[in-house]
Formats: C-alpha cells, sequence, structure tokens
C-alpha cells in the first residue's frame, strides 16, 4: 500500500504495510541512517525523530498515524557542509562517546527548544529523560542542548535585527 | 436611598456576625520542641501513619524538600498549595503546639486561627485517636526543618477569605472520632479506622458535590483526581476480575496485581507508601475495602468465607505470564468498522500487552484492564497519552506515550475497538471530551513519555 | 603463515609505497618472536603493513584496533600526523579487517594507545626518516639538513619535494628498528591538542556510521528465535505458518538455533514473533539462587591462585587493630544501547562478515571454524557498533549473520538483536565476592593485608568456536572452551586485587571458579572495578579506625610519586576538607592506578543522601588522571567522565535478575541504568600530561575508583557502610535505619 510521508519538508511515497513503524521505513525504504534501533519498546529515545514538533518514539509509531503531519529527523536539522544549530553544539561540545544515542537526544533537545528556547539545565534533564545514554555523556549532551539554545536564540536576534534595519531603511 | 443604607447596613451587621461566628482563636506560638525530646518508639509509629496518610506526597512539592509544601492541588474553585509541615519556625509548624497541631487535624484550623480549606482532607483525619495524632505529631517535629513558603493559593473572591469556609464546614463538616463497629472483627475495624482517617480514601474515592465535599451516602463510590479516575471502590466496581481482599493486599502493598495491572497516577504514590508501612495495616485496609465491594447480600456470606487477607500472599513471582502462549487471537487484517482501531492496536500495543511479558514490566493484557471497564476513558486516555515513567534506577513499568504520535480522531477508534473487543461493557459516551482535557493537561504538566 | 597476498589489493599502483605485507595470521595471543619491537611492530615489524602513500599524497593508516566511541580514531590519526608531518585531514585510517590491518588482537583493556598508538607512532616517524632519506640521496646532502613538513621534505635552501614524488618505485617493506627518532613533544602540533574527532560530524548528521547502517545491495534481513532460557531445549516449532508470511525467505533451524530470514525488516520481526510462538520449548531449572549469590559463589568449587604475596619485614609490630569485612558485586550487563549487528555475506565459497567485535582476528579464526571454512576464506571487517563495554553480542552476533549467510548464499544476510535478546544472552561481568583483612598498627599503618576474591574468569571471548552462542546452540554444538586461570601482571578476575599502596605485607589470592552459573565475560575494566571498589573502600575503614583523613592515609601508604600528585591534586581541585558539610550530604575519596600498569586516577565525589526516600544522589565529582603522553586531552577528559557516570549507574542502580530458570532482566524497565535526572551537577576531570612518557590505557580508569568513591560518601553523610553492591534504595535504608555499630 503507498502512502506519502512528508519528512524534512520533501514527501516520500512509500509502499510499505501501513502498520510498519516509522522506524523501519526510515531506515529501510528511505535511507535515513539518523534514527536509530535501541529497543523497539519506547523505553530508551534511540528513534527519537519529531513530528509536528512534539518528539515521538518512531519504533512504536506506525506510518498509517502519520498521514500529512511532518516529521523532522536530524537529517533534517543540518548537513555535514552545513550543520544546524543543535548539530553545531553537539559538535562543538564533542557531547558523543559512542554516539548511537545521539541523534535521538538531538531530536529531542530539538523539539524541546522549539517550545523553550532557554531552558534551564533540570528542564534540560527532565525533557531528556526518555532517552538513554550508557557511555556516560550526559554531561556534555547538557551542555551542548544549553549551547544549541544559544544557537538558535543568537540566530533568531540576528534575523530579527536584520529584518528590523531591512524595515528602517 | 434610605432603602439601600439599610440593606448595606443589615449586610454589614450580617457579615460581622458571621465573621465573628467563623472566627477562632488563635493558639499561642511555642519554643520549637526539641527533637530529641520524641520518644523514637512514637515518632516510628507517627511515621507509619504518615505513610499511610501519604502525606509525603500532598505536602512535597515535585523536585523539593520532602514535607516543605509547595504542592499545587488543583480543585474545581482553583488551586490550593499545600503548606510546609517541617518544623522550621518562620515557615513550617516548628512553633506548633500539639495542641494547635490537633486542632489542625481534627478541626481544620490552623494555629493562627483561620480555618483551612478541605483541600486537607481533615474531614477524614478528624477520626484519629489521640495518640495517633500525637504520634504524628512526634514524627513531624522531629523531620527537617526546610524554609520555604508555599506560593499563594489561586482562589477567587470571595473563597480567597478563608472565613466562607466556616459556612462550608457548617453544612458539611462534623469533627468527630472513629466508632469501631462491634458486628466485625478487629481487622475489619482496624481497616475502617484507617481508610476512613488517617488513609483517607474517600477523598479520592468518593464523589462530591457541587460545593466539592463528599456524598456521604455514595462513600467510595468514584471519584477524581487531577484528571484522573479513582475508580469505585464500592460494588460499583468496574474490575472484570472481582477484587478480594488477598489480591487488594497484594495490589497495595507491592504496587502491580496480574490480574489487575499496575498502580499509576496518584494511586501510585499511595502504593509506594503502603510498601512500607506495617504489612497488617495493609492487610487491615485490604479487609474493609474488599467487604466494600461486596453486595449487601453477600456481605453476609462473605463474614463466614475465608477470604480474608490472612492468608500469606504468594510471593510476586514475576515470571508469571499466566496466560499460556501469545496468541494473536486478533487477526492480522481486521476488516469492519473497527479496523482502524485494531490496526493501530496490533502495531503498537500488541507486544507489550499480548500477556507473554510478565507483569508488572510489561503491559497488561487488556481482559484485565479496570480503565477500560471503567464508565469513563478517562485514565486509559491519561495512560496512552503520558506513557508511564520509569522510577529512577529502580525495576519499574515503563510505557511510552502516545501524545505526539496519534491524532485525535485515531485514538477515539482505538478506545472504541479496546473497548469493544476486550469488554462486555456498552460504548463510552464521550470519548473525544476526555481527549481533550487529557491533551490540555500533559501540555500543562509537560510530563509526558515522551 | 603465508602471506595473505591474494587478498591485497595494493600489488600495483605506480607511486603506491606499500607493496606487499605479510601478516602474521595468528592471534595476538601467540607469543612471537621477542623482537624488542615497540607496541604492536612487536607481532606486526613492517613498516607497509601500519602505512601507506598514495601517488596523490593521501596516507592510509592501518590498525588493528577498532573505534569503540573511545575516540581512538581521531587519536591515531593525530599520531600519525604529528610524526608523519602531515596534516590529519589527509590521512585516512582503516580499522580491524583481516584483508587489510595488522593483527593486534582485541580493542580491550585499554591497550589502544600502548600498543597501536606506539606501533603507529614509531612506524610513522620511521617512515619519515625513510623519505628524508631518500630526499638527501636526491639532493647528495646529509638527512640532518632537511626537514619533512606538511607531506613534504624541505631542504634549508627551499628545495621541496612531496612526499608522492619520494615514493615512486620504493616500498616501505622493511622492518621497523626498535628506536625511532621521535619527536620532541615541545614541537607537537598535533598531538596533545584537543583536535574534534573525526566520526561526530556524520554521527550528528545522519551519516553511515555503525554497522547497523550498512546496506548492501540485494540485502535481506535476518532475526534469531533465542531460547527463552538458557538451558531451554526446542521440542518442536511448526516453521511451515512461517515460511507462508510474507516477505519470508526461509527458515532455519539447527538444534536449538532458530532463525528466519525475509525481504524486508519488519517483516523479519513479525516472522520471528510468529516463530518464537509456535516455538516449543523444555526447560529446567539450572540457575543459582539469586537471592543468596554470595554464599552460592562461596560454594563452588575454586582453584586458588596467589596473586601476591609478599613479606617484606619478617616481624610485623604488633597490631594495634585488625580490620575485615566482606564485598559482593551482583552480575552486571554491558547492556549497549544499540543491540548487537551483523551482516554476512557467503559468495563463491568466501564469507565476508562486517561486524562490531571487538577482535576481527579472533572472531574470523572462531566463525571459520563453526562454518568449517578455511581462515583465508573468511573475512571480518570491523564497523562501529554502540559502545560494548566489553564483551556483549557482537561476536554473537556475527556468528548468527555467518550461519544465516550460509543459508541463503549468493545474498548479504543482516542480523540485528533484539534488545530482550542483548539483555538476556550477552555474557555479564561476572558477580564477585572479596574478604579483606588487614592490621593497623599504632601508628594508624598497614601492617598485614590479606584480600580474597572469589571469581569466574573474566573472559570467555572467541577464541574457539565453542565461545560463540550459536555455535553452543547447534544440533552438533561446539563445546564452550574450559577457563583456565592464569595469573599474569595485567590480571583479569584479579584485575588491580594487588593495591598499589607500599604494605609491608600482603597476600592476595583469587578462589578461581570454573563453574559459571550464569554465561560471563569480560566487562569493563574486568576485575577492576569490584577490587578497587573494596581496597578503596576498605582503605576508608582504615582510615576511619586510624582516625586519619581518608586523603592522608591513602598519602602515607604512597610511595610511587605520580600516583602521589594524582591524588593531591584530585583532593585539591575538590577542596577536600574535614569541614562539616551541610545535613546528608557526605565527601568520599578513591584511587587506583587501573591494572597497577596503566593510568592514573582519583577521585573524589560529593553525595546527597536523602532522608525519606533514600535516594543517593551525587552531586559533584572531581578527578584527576596522569595517562602519560596525552595524544587528546578532551579525549581522555570525555572517557574519564563516561567512566564516572557508568560505573555510578553500576554501583546505584544495576544488577542482573533471574529465577531458578530464566534471567527476568531482560529491558530496560526490568534493568534499570542512570537516567538524566540521576546526573550529577558537575563533573570536573583534571588532565597532567606529561610529555615523553608512554601512553597509558585511560578508557577503564574511573569506573573502580568512582564506586568506591560513592561508598565512601554515603557512609562520610550517613553513618553507614555499604559493602553489596549495587546501593539500591533499599539497602540504603535497611543500613540507615539499622543500629549504630
Amino acid at each position: 500500500m503507498a502512502l506519502t510521508l512528508d519528512i524534512n519538508d520533501q514527501p516520500h511515497e512509500v509502499t510499505a504495510d501501513p502498520q510498519t513503524p516509522l522506524l523501519y521505513v526510515l531506515r529501510n525504504d528511505l535511507q535515513l541512517n539518523g534514527a536509530k534501533f535501541g529497543c523497539g519498546l519506547g523505553q530508551c529515545g534511540a528513534c527519537t525523530v519529531v513530528v509536528d514538533g512534539e518528539p515521538v518514539f518512531s519504533c512504536v509509531t506506525p506510518i498509517m498515524l502519520l498521514k500529512g503531519r511532518k516529521i523532522v529527523t536530524v537529517e533534517g536539522l543540518g548537513t555535514v557542509e552545513a550543520p544546524g544549530p543543535v548539530q553545531q553544539a553537539f559538535i562543538e561540545k564533542q557531547a558523543a562517546q559512542c554516539g548511537y544515542c545521539i541523534a535521538g537526544m538531538m531530536m529531542r533537545a530539538h523539539a524541546l527548544l522549539l517550545k523553550m528556547p532557554d531552558p534551564s539545565p533540570e528542564h534540560v534533564r527532565a525533557a531528556l529523560e526518555p532517552n538513554l545514554c550508557r557511555c556516560g555523556t550526559h554531561m556534555r549532551i547538557v551542555a551542548a542542548v544549553a549551547r544549541a539554545g544559544e544557537l538558535m536564540r543568537g540566530s533568531a536576534e540576528a534575523t530579527e535585527a536584520k529584518s528590523e534595519a531591512k524595515s528602517k531603511s | 436611598m434610605r432603602a439601600v443604607l439599610w440593606t448595606v447596613l443589615i449586610l454589614l451587621v450580617l457579615f460581622a456576625v458571621f465573621a465573628a461566628w467563623a472566627s477562632r482563636p488563635a493558639i499561642h506560638p511555642i519554643e520549637a520542641p526539641v527533637a530529641s525530646g520524641f520518644d523514637p518508639a512514637e515518632v516510628a509509629r507517627g511515621a507509619n501513619l504518615a505513610a499511610l496518610g501519604n502525606c509525603n506526597n500532598c505536602h512535597t512539592a515535585p523536585g523539593g524538600r520532602s514535607f516543605a509544601g509547595g504542592r499545587a492541588v488543583p480543585t474545581p474553585f482553583g488551586i490550593v498549595y499545600s503548606t510546609n509541615i517541617t518544623p522550621d519556625l518562620m515557615t513550617g509548624i516548628g512553633q506548633w503546639s500539639e495542641a494547635a497541631f490537633q486542632r489542625a487535624m481534627r478541626e481544620g484550623i490552623d494555629r493562627d486561627g483561620d480555618h483551612l480549606y478541605p483541600a486537607f482532607p481533615y474531614d477524614h483525619f478528624t477520626m484519629l485517636s489521640d495518640a495517633d495524632s500525637r504520634a504524628l505529631y512526634a514524627y513531624f517535629m522531629t523531620r527537617e526543618a526546610v524554609r520555604a513558603r508555599p506560593p499563594d493559593n489561586v482562589l477567587p473572591f470571595p473563597l480567597n477569605v478563608r472565613d466562607v469556609v466556616a459556612a462550608w464546614k457548617a453544612l458539611y463538616f462534623r469533627s468527630r472520632r472513629f466508632q469501631p463497629n462491634p458486628a466485625h472483627d478487629a481487622v475489619w475495624n482496624r481497616g475502617a479506622y484507617l481508610v476512613e482517617g488517617v488513609s483517607h480514601c474517600g477523598a479520592c474515592h468518593t464523589p462530591r458535590n457541587p460545593l466539592g465535599a463528599e456524598k456521604k451516602t455514595r462513600a467510595l463510590a468514584g471519584g477524581e483526581v487531577q484528571g484522573w479516575n479513582a475508580y469505585a471502590l464500592d460494588r460499583n466496581s468496574p474490575a472484570p476480575v472481582p477484587w478480594k481482599a488477598q489480591s487488594l493486599f497484594r495490589y497495595l502493598r507491592h504496587g502491580w496485581h496480574p490480574e489487575h495491572g499496575v498502580a499509576r497516577g496518584p494511586m501510585s504514590e499511595v502504593t509506594m507508601n503502603l510498601g512500607k508501612v506495617e504489612e497488617s495495616d495493609v492487610r487491615a485496609i485490604a479487609t474493609y475495602v474488599a467487604w466494600q465491594m461486596r453486595a449487601p447480600d453477600e456481605r453476609a456470606a462473605a463474614a463466614s468465607s475465608n477470604d480474608s487477607a490472612e492468608a500469606p500472599p504468594a510471593a510476586p513471582n514475576e515470571h508469571h505470564s499466566g496466560h499460556g502462549t501469545a496468541e494473536a487471537a486478533i487477526s492480522a487484517t481486521p476488516d469492519g468498522s473497527h479496523a482502524l482501531g485494531a490496526s493501530i492496536y496490533l502495531s503498537s500495543c500488541e507486544y507489550c500487552h499480548n500477556g507473554t511479558r510478565p507483569l508488572p514490566y510489561g503491559g497488561i493484557d487488556f481482559k484485565f484492564s479496570t480503565a477500560l471497564n471503567a464508565p469513563s476513558p478517562r485514565n486509559v486516555v491519561n495512560v496512552t497519552l503520558h506513557g508511564l515513567h520509569p522510577p529512577e534506577g529502580t525495576r519499574g513499568s515503563i510505557m511510552p506515550g502516545f501524545d505526539g504520535a496519534i491524532g485525535d480522531d485515531e485514538l477515539e477508534a482505538l478506545l472504541i475497538y479496546l473497548r469493544a473487543e476486550f469488554t462486555a461493557e456498552p460504548p463510552w459516551r464521550d470519548i473525544p471530551k476526555d481527549i481533550t482535557a487529557a491533551r490540555k493537561a500533559v501540555h500543562e504538566e509537560g510530563d509526558s513519555w515522551p | 603463515m603465508k602471506p595473505l597476498v591474494s587478498r591485497r589489493g595494493f600489488l600495483q599502483a605506480s607511486g603506491a609505497l606499500v607493496v606487499s605485507f605479510s601478516l602474521l595470521s595468528r592471534t595476538f595471543e601467540t607469543d612471537a618472536a621477542e623482537t624488542g619491537l615497540p607496541g604492536s611492530l612487536r607481532t606486526t615489524p613492517n613498516l607497509d603493513a601500519w602505512l601507506r602513500i598514495d601517488a596523490d599524497g593521501g596516507v592510509t593508516v592501518f590498525t588493528g584496533k577498532v573505534e569503540i566511541g573511545q575516540g581512538v580514531k581521531t587519536a591515531l590519526i593525530q599520531i600519525a600526523a604529528e610524526e608523519l608531518e602531515v596534516l590529519p585531514m589527509n590521512i585516512q585510517l582503516v580499522t580491524a579487517d583481516t584483508a587489510r590491518t595488522p593483527n593486534e588482537g582485541y580493542t580491550a583493556g585499554s591497550h589502544s594507545m600502548q600498543d597501536s598508538g606506539t606501533a603507529i607512532r614509531n612506524a610513522a616517524a620511521q617512515a619519515r626518516e625513510i623519505l628524508i632519506a631518500e630526499a638527501a640521496r636526491r639532493w647528495l646532502l646529509e638527512p640532518s639538513q632537511l626537514k619533512a613538513r606538511s607531506g613534504q621534505v624541505v631542504s634549508e635552501n627551499g628545495h621541496a619535494l612531496k612526499y608522492a614524488e619520494l615514493v615512486s618505485g620504493q616500498t616501505l617493506h622493511v622492518t621497523a628498528q626498535p628506536q625511532s627518532k621521535l619527536k620532541d613533544p615541545h614541537n607537537f602540533a598535533v598531538m596533545g591538542t584537543s583536535m574534534k574527532r573525526i566520526d561526530i560530524p556524520a554521527k550528528v548528521t545522519g551519516g553511515a556510521a555503525y554497522v547497523h547502517d550498512l546496506r548492501l545491495p540485494n540485502m535481506a534481513h535476518g532475526r534469531v528465535v533465542r531460547p527463552p532460557s538458557p538451558a531451554a531445549q526446542l521440542i518442536d516449532v511448526d516453521t511451515a505458518i512461517v515460511e507462508r508470511m510474507p516477505g519470508v525467505l526461509k527458515v532455519v533451524r539447527d538444534g536449538r538455533f532458530l532463525a528466519v530470514i525475509a525481504e524486508g525488516e519488519w517483516q523479519a520481526v513479525q516472522a520471528m514473533r510468529k516463530l518464537g510462538s509456535l516455538a516449543r520449548w523444555r526447560e529446567q531449572a539450572t540457575l543459582p539462587a539469586a537471592r543468596d549469590l554470595s554464599a552460592v559463589l562461596q560454594s563452588l568449587k575454586a582453584e586458588d591462585a596467589v596473586v601476591a604475596d609478599e613479606k617484606i619485614t619478617a616481624s610485623v609490630a604488633r597490631p594495634a587493630r585488625t580490620v575485615e569485612a566482606t564485598y559482593t558485586r551482583p552480575y552486571q550487563c554491558h547492556a549497549s544501547v544499540g543491540p548487537s549487528c551483523a551482516v554476512a555475506h557467503l559468495e563463491n565459497g568466501s564469507l565476508t562478515v562486517w561486524t562490531h567485535t571487538q577482535g576481527v582476528y579472533p572472531d574470523r579464526a572462531a566463525i571459520a571454524e563453526m562454518v568449517k571454512l578455511p581462515q583465508d576464506k573468511v573475512r571480518c571487517i570491523h564497523m562501529e557498533g554502540a559502545g560494548c563495554y566489553g564483551h556483549n553480542g557482537a561476536d554473537d552476533a556475527a556468528a548468527d549473520a555467518a550461519l544465516l549467510a550460509r543459508a541463503l548464499p549468493g545474498r548479504p544476510v543482516r542480523v540485528q538483536w533484539m534488545r530482550e535478546h542483548e539483555h538476556a544472552w550477552e555474557p555479564y561481568g561476572p558477580a564477585m565476592v572479596t574478604k579483606v583483612r588487614a592490621t593497623l598498627s599504632e601508628t594508624g599503618t598497614v601492617g598485614s593485608w590479606n584480600y580474597e576474591l572469589w571469581s569466574n574468569t573474566h573472559t570467555t571471548r572467541p577464541g574457539p568456536a565453542g565461545n560463540l552462542l550459536a555455535a553452543q546452540h547447534l544440533a552438533t554444538p561446539f563445546m564452550p572452551a574450559a577457563p583456565t586461570v592464569r595469573i599474569a601482571p595485567e590480571g583479569s578476575g584479579d584485575r588491580n586485587a594487588v593495591p598499589l599502596y607500599a604494605f609491608p605485607n600482603e597476600h592476595v589470592v583469587w578462589h578461581f571458579l570454573r563453574d559459571m552459573p550464569l554465561r560471563v565475560s569480560a566487562l569493563r575494566a574486568l576485575g577492576a572495578y569490584m577490587n578497587v571498589f573494596s581496597i578503596e573502600s576498605f582503605m576508608d575503614e582504615l582510615a576511619t579506625a586510624a582516625a586519619v583523613d581518608p586523603v592522608d592515609f591513602r598519602l602515607k601508604h604512597l610511595q610511587d610519586p605520580r600516583a602521589r600528585e594524582v591524588v593531591a591534586m584530585a583532593a585539591q581541585r575538590f577542596g577536600w576538607s574535614s569541614k562539616a558539610l551541610p545535613v546528608n550530604r557526605g565527601r568520599g575519596f578513591a584511587f587506583a592506578r587501573y591494572k597497577n600498569l596503566a593510568a592514573y586516577c582519583a577521585l573524589a565525589v560529593e553525595v546527597q543522601v536523602e532522608p525519606d526516600s533514600c535516594r543517593v544522589r551525587m552531586r559533584r565529582a572531581v578527578a584527576a588522571v596522569d595517562s602519560g603522553e596525552v595524544v587528546n586531552p578532551d579525549g581522555i577528559r570525555n572517557q574519564i567522565e563516561g567512566g564516572i557516570l557508568q560505573s555510578m549507574s553500576w554501583t546505584l542502580f544495576e544488577a542482573v535478575t533471574f529465577d531458578d530458570t530464566r534471567i527476568t532482566s531482560i529491558d530496560w524497565s526490568t534493568y534499570p541504568i542512570l537516567r538524566f535526572p540521576s546526573v550529577p551537577d558537575s563533573v570536573d576531570v583534571h588532565v597532567i600530561a606529561r610529555p615523553g612518557e608512554p601512553f597509558l590505557g585511560t578508557g577503564e580508569a574511573a569506573q573502580g575508583p568512582a564506586a568506591a568513591a560513592v561508598a565512601n560518601a554515603i557512609a562520610n553523610a550517613t553513618g553507614k557502610r555499604l559493602r553489596d553492591l549495587p546501593f539500591t534504595r533499599e539497602r540504603v535504608r535497611t543500613a540507615v535505619t539499622s543500629a549504630p555499630t
């Protein structure tokens, strides 16, 4: 059965059983590596993607629930050549050891920052609770999320300043 | 003009009379008692009672220090914040005499003489014996003092004037003591004393009238707390497998039961506490509640049966999947009006909920679910959207929440399917209302998993 | 020992500096002739086994080690770049591949820098000198008049020759020299800097970074149905139903190895679930009583191995006090966030396996034995997995993939372990019991020290095919190797069982337990986690008995100056004192030199014990580390921070659970680990740089000290000593509510 999914602002026509969890479609049908298989049970967050601004476990979300919804994966946050603020922050803070959990962390952080641009460390920790890191990179991840917020606010301010300047000229 | 002036004058006089009637004297502050002056055995008894009373959960803010207050208790009238009951001199009860403490518990009046809002269930605590009240006092006066002032209550005028509570009390509150019922044995009476008293089960499990008072004639007939259904504990219990004293004991003591599921929402806090108290007290509570659940004609028969919570419980066998091998009883490609709901169930729910993963860690097999049989779907909606958070560093149920994943129509379809497939109850009536309310609560509390 | 020339593709290519090179096709464990060469050059002495310079000047470096998240790829590139005088971005690193790289055994035991880093450093330095010598020959100058810089050799008067121009017609097929002209650390441009990890950009942008991401043309998906318990036997299963499911290509059944291969991954998962529900097993109660694990371990038949027996003074001053204590540790899981995965492809009689095993050569040997192919027909290529922290399911997943590839020749088959399988079937860190007894003199110094430990072997790696899970489950099973005890400086179960402190009398015994009630193998730090936890907890118990500050007590017995320096630095940076802390807070200290040979790590922590809930929370940690010559300071900090947090999780939360038949800790709800709300407020790591000193392995240095520091801080906060890992809330509650001792 064919279904169109909106992923990172691109429509993708997918032929798969509508009960297939999004994770397998992302990885196999669309060759997107970011979301990872960690447990298939919604316990570890390695599969986290963002749907209409909310973090979602793609391992337990069948694609039939996602028609017409905007899905964002880590590939939608930027590229190696042009990383987005969350990615920049994680690289800057070297917030990874094995890195397997990181894409899921970044998506949850992205969803948090969309709602709360300047979260406190307590907020960040509470928001990231569903995501597991086994290597113990937690301190750097929290620092990276804070840094990502700074970068996002900085660019928001820069954009605002630019449009203000434009409207004045 | 004169009529207006006379009306105003009469109202003022009436108000003054009311205020005079409503007011209570302050009790003098005392020197803070020294912790070592309390008998350790009494403190231990007080600890047991405080756990039975679930005091720490209301009187501790999320992430806050124990008993320092500041937890928001939503009511239909506004938000009341719990008070600081640590022995802090400035912001707690450090200067409260034992008499002041007793008066608060028995009559709902604080040391200054102000009425306490009945969000604090003194209509139950009034039943405490003198000895138990003293033990609780000893316990609280020996806790760690925390300097913390709770936020101001959010209540509209005139409710924010505490004197109006006096009127409420006149209508709905009688200070009284527990009277044992000679027709029942000591265990039942102990259970009654706890349930009606310090454990204040009716505060959640009894329906309330429009002015927020428990409906005395419908004790334990089911209520609501913080957006969760507190199921009926009388003969209207919706549990598909009837509760017995033994199963109630196990559930209350361990927080789960293979044929009833896990405690969640506010009840999970209760069972955490009941896991720490004297075992005999939990048995007593289970005995009393089990008796309430029987229809009147069954009760006489039950009096001579051997269903009691006294029998030693089977050790919670985590291995107990108990229902044979996993057979996907539902066809893989369902058709008909429940197709969408069944499809969602098969792809997202069945793997954990098919009974092959042992409770309390696996999902409950829905044929045992009280929530699906309840008059309102609210609890199912809460869990489906919120999920279940794991406790910190301890084995416990984890369920992913689907708030971001599932839309309203699809959730409704899933609920309709589950109700039809797993229960013999008629369909729920206004599912969208519960979905809307639950989503709002998720986003306000920001508490879901994920 | 024939050279594996047939697998080389580099024989030709004019200008390529590597021609053939011989790889010793034997495992790292076999003793090679002692050549006196540094690091892994000892077993792979040819320079061209390690380095290649292409016609375009690109440099390829080969290592037998693998990236497991410790940043080793980056560090090795830094080392090669430094000595060879090329930019890091012009270096391509090839990690363990039985067809292309040296055999360096396992990436384990924190050996990568010591073995591979040392080899590559020396090989690069020697290659550089060879290039300089060639330029000198062409210019008729002395080598001392020339310099290597940015991929060129330059003379004082401005002549320059690119490396690519120098290599034509030449080979590096020379044996390494025992000595190399290593760069002076003062001139380092790349080594000693916190160069950003080369693997992180791909990992944060969805690049293909893991074996899990490998997609080969025509690849099929396999899933294994594992038995419900370790001793379960398969009675029967109706495979016909599953064979008819959508996408299913084959059902494989061999003994109690049961698996399914399908076109699509989700189809494979569904088929696996169906196959699992149809299989009927006969189970047996073979597991020990979890409640009495400590007693069970001490009752198993033991072979006593003396680890240390020193009597420095014939007579010891009459002891003022004797102190003794017993400590216990449960089985603990690697619990990798990404369950194990492998891809295998059998084509024309040759089997290729892509795997995140820590040892491609040993795994290759085991798989070849299992599938009955000659080793030169099997190739194992390492691709990253999630952090493994030792011997997890990686080797077994590779074996599973090999069997399924054999069942479907011509098509690559990808096998992904499920979460439950990783938790239930990975080999655990062994449960251990330790007993310590020591005497204190009047002046508060340790007189005699007696230490015993009970433990299984800490390694059941392949090795032989019998150590592969699938091989054990075949109808004609391969038997696991009988474990043996071997006392060596590195230690395994006895790792760090001998304290670094100067005690006049020491007696350390390992009661080696051959019987393994549960499957066990190497978990990060091996015995060091438990031994350092025990020793460092006990040092605090002694310090208390002697009424001496814990840090002072350690310094009193520490003679190694580098050890003393990390202890002093950690204490100083933490602000160690004996001033009263706020109520319910405690401070704790611990120190160890990993294996008594590798990195030094001292750690001070502050914890908070919440009175009502008995929750233990680490508030802050300060560590000092000495890793010898520092290649990447941030890499060291990352490993130590991670080690502290991982150890905190083990120490506060983790224990494998089981009943008499089954493992019951099978997912994150039944085996909880650290989550974000529990992390400390701050973790600071101070790295002491030692230019010119040998590299010291660091990846496992923090685990032991962190456990002891937490135990000591809890004791400081509550006055109660916890000796049984993990420190659950129940255990804390029992301790704090018990009568004062």
